[in-house]
């Protein structure tokens, strides 16, 4: 097997072994739906539907509902959608780029990660969206030939490249996550006992057997799927940044933007992953495979970028000031002590303070800290976006055009109610689909566990064979 | 017409290994091993060749990307030029974004179909695995049988001495 340091804590306690990982991970989807899980659904589906109103009153009355005015055009509705595309971040990067790195540690969380991705992403979607204000001719982003001449689509424009950027990283990311749960759906498949069950989960799981010729190409497209969907994640966040800095708005235009759009997204990301597992371990007995490891190792995530974000705050008043810019230095001293302060100092506190906790091991490894912390990224996070989004834009060249933002009901709605689509969906998902990937999870299992599982010695001890050791770096 | 099989049943893996090099030692040729889930250095003992999915996805790749400039180039450049904030009609360092978006779906998405294709994983009902706790906890060795050329016998005792905990006949409608 593979050298795993003796100093490493194991990712798996409870001395479990390969068929414990399937009955625990079964019984929540073959199980009734409990008291708990239907409480949940029932306050995700009210936002449900205070979304549904407000997309009705927007769409119905036009985007007048909302309280933009034609100093402040973008507000909300980017806001929010910067913020769910960053948290769907950090999914991608749990399911890739620590599959590139070869982290163990992902293989519990990766499945729920990759979930909130999607879900997350389909809510960040709604905004552009509906801030057409009329979504039927959402299709005419798309270069379609048509009968003005053809008159085609700007492809000098970073609106579009979030066009193409978004509905690639949305399909991968889908095409990522399904491929994994193929191998876990046939486990699932062929556990069930009803023939509802059993057909659905056969059809879900593709046909799968398990066969080593179809495991070997699975691990193949696994691995070029991390390698696609790593440049693929950077390249969204990116795209993103430019619909702000390829613009003249001071505040905006700025190279730093790149990085410092990831850095945020990783950080707001795995803030939300965190939120989210914390409730489903203790929710769904998981907390044998999310173990506080796997917390620990999430809060060193968010302590590095959330870092990176402080850094990158502080770097964009130096060049502010550094660039003898007038315009410039005024969009920053205004967000700091403009009529905006109170929103510039609750993303600082919230975003540069209080991750620094996390220097401190008690505090990492403490599920109350971690929680009350990653609920301050998520609130911070967003206000980052509000703050560079409204505060650049309310005060701009001309003074006679200044004017201030203040959101409407509908507004208010419709971002609430995509955390309501967003917990309806996750909850679907965390009750008719593994919310583990099993299969990785047995994989490791043999290095990373606790106790060694049931090991067959009768027929003498297994041999350490060559096959073994060449692949003993996993 | 039918096929039998059959079935070595074992539960752990690193057993399975060293009895699937002991086996084809023996002059046995295995038809399938299934797993609930990808073992480690199976591949060198069965013999199966690395995968060219890679070079699948390369090409799509590079199909997607020749595309995405053809594309850009060809609608902005030659079909309908307008000049847009001054640029010049084709633009290329502000086509790159969607050059690059585009190599990656194409990629991605033609090396998937293309794993579904060879490896025939397709929406159906039925439930096709020869022994069903093999997407649970067991690892499962199938051996054709023919007819008057396989000693059942032998092959059951060849399985146990390599560590088999059952050893199993199957009768599958082809």
């Amino acid at each position: 097997m593979q050298h795993v340091s003796p100093i490493r804590e194991p990712l798996v306690t409870g001395g479990k072994t390969y068929h414990d990982i399937t009955e625990d991970v079964c019984r929540q989807v073959e199980a009734k739906p409990n008291m708990r899980w239907a409480i949940a659904l029932a306050v995700a589906l009210v936002g449900f539907a205070i979304f549904c109103y407000s997309v009705y009153r927007t769409l119905w009355y036009g985007i007048g509902e909302w309280g933009l005015n034609k100093t402040v055009g973008w507000a909300w509705d980017i806001t929010n959608f910067v913020w769910w595309v960053g948290i769907g971040h950090a999914g991608t990067l749990i399911s890739a780029i620590l599959l590139l790195f070869r982290q163990k540690w992902r293989t519990s969380i990766n499945r729920a990660a990759e979930a909130m991705t999607i879900f997350a992403v389909i809510c960040a979607a709604m905004f552009p969206v509906l801030h057409m204000g009329r979504p039927w001719m959402a299709l005419w982003v798309l270069p379609l030939p048509n009968t003005y001449g053809s008159l085609w689509v700007n492809f000098n424009s970073p609106l579009l490249w979030d066009v193409f950027a978004i509905s690639t990283y949305f399909s991968v990311s889908l095409v990522f996550w399904y491929i994994g749960l193929i191998p876990d759906f046939a486990t699932i498949r062929d556990r069930a006992t009803g023939p509802i069950a059993r057909r659905a989960y056969a059809f879900l799981s593709f046909g799968w057997t398990g066969s080593a010729k179809a495991w070997s190409r699975y691990e193949t497209v696994s691995l070029i799927l991390a390698g696609l969907a790593t440049p693929l994640v950077l390249s969204v966040h990116t795209i993103v940044s430019f619909d702000f800095a390829t613009s003249v708005i001071p505040g905006w235009h700025t190279t730093i933007f790149p990085p410092y759009f990831v850095a945020g997204a990783i950080f707001s990301g795995f803030a939300m992953v965190l939120t989210l597992m914390i409730i489903t371990r203790k929710v769904f007995k998981l907390e044998d495979y999310i173990t506080l490891e796997h917390i620990e190792s999430m809060n060193k995530v968010i302590i590095l970028t959330g870092s990176i974000v402080g850094v990158a705050y502080i770097t964009e008043f130096f060049i502010a000031w550094y660039s003898q810019v007038e315009y410039e230095q005024y969009a920053f001293i205004n967000r700091a002590t403009g009529p905006y302060w109170w929103a510039y100092w609750s993303m600082m506190t919230c975003n540069v303070i209080t991750p620094q906790l996390f220097w401190f091991r008690s505090i990492r490894r403490s599920l109350t800290a971690t929680f009350i912390i990653t609920i301050f990224v998520n609130i911070g996070m967003w206000f980052e976006r509000f703050v560079i989004i409204v505060t650049s834009l309310h005060r701009d060249y001309l003074p006679s055009s200044w004017a201030m933002f203040s959101p409407t009901i509908i507004d208010v709605g419709v971002y609430v109610g995509t955390i309501g689509l967003f917990f309806t969906l996750f909850l679907l998902f965390a009750k008719y689909f593994p919310v583990i990937n099993m299969a990785e999870v047995k994989a490791i299992l043999k290095s990373s566990s606790e106790v060694k599982p049931h090991a067959n010695t009768m027929h003498g001890t297994p041999k350490d064979s060559n096959s073994n050791t060449s692949h003993s770096n996993e | 017409m039918n096929k039998k099989f059959v079935l070595g049943i074992y539960d752990d893996e690193d057993v399975l290994l060293t009895a699937i090099e002991n086996v084809r030692a023996a002059g046995t040729k295995i038809y399938e091993v299934f797993s609930p889930f990808p073992i480690h250095g199976i591949d060198d003992v069965l013999g199966i060749k690395r995968s060219r999915l890679p070079i699948a996805a390369f090409f799509f790749g590079l199909f997607g990307c020749s595309f995405a400039l053809w594309m850009q180039i060809w609608m902005l450049g030659f079909d309908w030029p307008m000049i847009i904030g001054g640029k010049p009609h084709i633009a290329l360092p502000a086509f790159i974004p969607v050059t690059f978006e585009l190599t990656v779906l194409f990629a991605a998405h033609g090396m998937v179909i293309t794993f579904f294709i060879v490896t025939k994983l397709k929406p159906s009902t039925k439930v096709p695995v020869f022994d069903k706790r093999s997407t649970d906890d067991k690892f499962v060795m199938a051996i054709e049988v023919k007819d008057g050329v396989t000693d059942i016998a032998a092959l059951n005792n060849l399985l146990r001495t390599n560590g088999a905990i059952e050893v199993n006949q199957k009768e599958v409608l082809k």
